[in-house]
């Protein structure tokens, strides 16, 4: 169901040397990082350290001032608007904010990635079946004819959940999936995740406040055959069987903490530690 | 040493660019005609009661006014005449165009910012779709077809406002009345009283819809984007207005 990668196989987002200025002010400065299919990227940091901007930059939705954004191996910066759109296209975005159209329907919303892809329009049903299929994903079937507005918070994740997954993207790019719920939903949002992504060997960026969302990526992989997350060794460390989940730590718009989910818990740095679970 | 001026002609410098934009996507598909339908409901037959109800008073008013100073000259018969000019060429466009900039530049303006503070103009970039030929065209074709057609509502329920006065307050025939005003109407004030909502729909739209993409700051930006959008789109009514009626008297 995945588009061919081609060459670019190796890598679907790519980071280089990115800044971006709002005015005078900087945003993000010097960023560097590469992203590969069946890995997962966790950005951490301080509420207005730039995460989101991250996000967004790598969707192409702000457009970098300095360096280098390439998304499936292909250079973004120099495009224009209208030539993101295809790229656009192959990623899926979580909003914070979920980013539902709330003029209309559940399964509407749902549908609006295939329905409103740039040149190719599959059948009516065969949307209708993938709606479905999405919707089942993340256990909301019944809400088809609702609208957002009608449901709760945690459902309305779920449902911009199933709306990023619906096109079957190789990258998603989720911003805060877990702000403002409760830590059950949490969960259960943070384990759709795993599951989108050993399910279908996605790449994934998630920028987060929490850390137990990256813990939950890094430390649990889903069981395809017996269909539910398992720990994957004691200290989630990695080789083969691991989960390939990088941390990364933001303060005011560069990247203070790299590595895995060990080194994390083993910084000194104050800022640092006060995203790993010794603190929390 | 001008930098306070900076801000100022980057934002007529954005405005331009939407607009090129808005213009430029009329030709170009997808044309999402669904949208066009929806907004010129809303914003034709939403506004149709309204705007019945203003036209057909300000022509009552108009000829109230008007027949006591005809009556000076003892030319109340002619009232019919100034009716119509008074309509047609200035108060008809100008008083639809400033209740559509109230009803809907103010209803697009806070449309498309709450969708810009909730994300979903970013989410419609994201998933592959143009937000100016997804949101801001539909909005400008139907304010573009709908405010002439409401004008001209006004025009006629305004004359027929001023007709009840001139019939039952001055005694005055219908013929009389009616003939009165429909010969005074010559092309050049019907093309001016036709070309002015044109220009005014395509003002109000995309002023609207202008800032409604600017909005930043969350609700409390939603309100101000709102404001801005109808002093602006009701300033610029009255501005273009007194231009293109200067080009008019210059033809005539």
């Amino acid at each position: 169901m995945h588009p061919p990668n081609g060459s670019s196989n190796s890598c679907l987002l790519e980071f280089r040397n990115v800044g971006v200025r709002f005015d005078d002010v900087v945003a993000l400065e010097g960023i560097s990082f590469r992203l590969g299919p069946g890995e997962t990227r966790v950005v951490l940091g301080a509420a207005g350290s730039g995460k989101t901007v991250l996000l967004k930059t790598a969707a192409g939705l702000i457009h970098a001032d300095e360096g280098q954004v390439s998304l499936f191996g292909q250079d973004i910066t120099p495009l224009k608007e209208q030539q993101m759109y295809p790229i656009r296209s192959r990623v899926g975005i979580l909003f914070q904010e979920g980013g539902l159209f709330d003029s209309i329907t559940v399964a509407e919303n749902v549908a609006y990635p295939l329905v409103n892809r740039a040149g190719q329009e599959p059948p009516d049903s065969e949307v209708a079946t993938r709606v479905q299929e999405a919707l089942r994903f993340v256990e909301l079937e019944h809400t088809l004819e609702k609208y957002p507005s009608e449901l709760s918070g945690g459902m309305r994740r779920r449902v911009a959940i199933a709306r990023a997954l619906v096109s079957d993207p190789p990258l998603v790019l989720y911003d805060s999936p877990t702000a403002g719920l409760d830590p059950i939903t949490a969960n259960t949002i943070m384990a759709l995740i795993a599951k989108e992504r050993d399910s279908q060997n996605t790449a994934n960026l998630i920028v987060t406040q929490r850390f137990q969302d990256g813990q939950l990526m890094a430390d649990f992989r889903y069981n395809r055959n017996r269909g539910r997350l398992e720990r994957v060794s004691v200290n989630g460390a990695g080789g083969d069987a691991g989960t390939r989940t990088i941390f990364m730590v933001m303060k005011e718009g560069r990247l203070v903490f790299e590595g895995e989910q060990a080194e994390l818990e083993a910084s000194s740095d104050s800022y640092v530690s006060k995203f790993s679970p010794k603190h929390a | 040493m001008l930098d306070f001026l900076k801000p100022y002609v980057a934002s007529v410098q954005d405005f331009y660019a939407l607009a090129g934009r808005a213009i430029a996507n009329v030709f170009r598909s997808p044309h999402y005609s669904d949208d066009i339908a929806i907004q010129m409901d809303i914003i034709g037959v939403g506004s149709l009661f309204i705007v019945i109800l203003t036209g057909f008073f300000s022509g009552l008013v108009i000829t109230m006014q008007m027949s006591r100073a005809l009556a000076q000259y003892g030319a109340t018969d002619q009232v019919g005449q100034i009716v119509a000019i008074t309509l047609v060429r200035e108060l008809g466009p100008v008083l639809t165009a400033l209740l559509v900039a109230g009803r809907n530049a103010s209803g697009i303006a806070s449309e498309l910012g709450s969708m810009k503070v909730t994300e979903q103009i970013d989410a419609m970039r994201a998933l592959g779709t143009d937000p100016i030929k997804k949101l801001v065209t539909p909005r400008m074709i139907a304010t573009c077809v709908m405010l002439p057609l409401l004008t001209i509502v006004a025009d006629f329920v305004g004359m027929l406002g001023g007709y009840v006065i001139a019939y039952f307050s001055l005694g005055l025939g219908t013929s009389q009345y009616w003939t009165n005003a429909y010969q005074a109407l010559q092309y050049n004030d019907v093309v001016q009283g036709l070309l002015k909502p044109l220009v005014f729909a395509f003002i109000i739209s995309v002023v609207g819809c202008f800032y409604g993409l600017r909005t930043t700051g969350g609700t409390q930006g939603v309100g101000r984007a709102t404001t801005e959008a109808v002093v602006v789109a009701s300033v610029w009514v009255f501005i273009v207005t007194a231009l293109i009626t200067r080009i008019f008297v210059n033809l005539h």
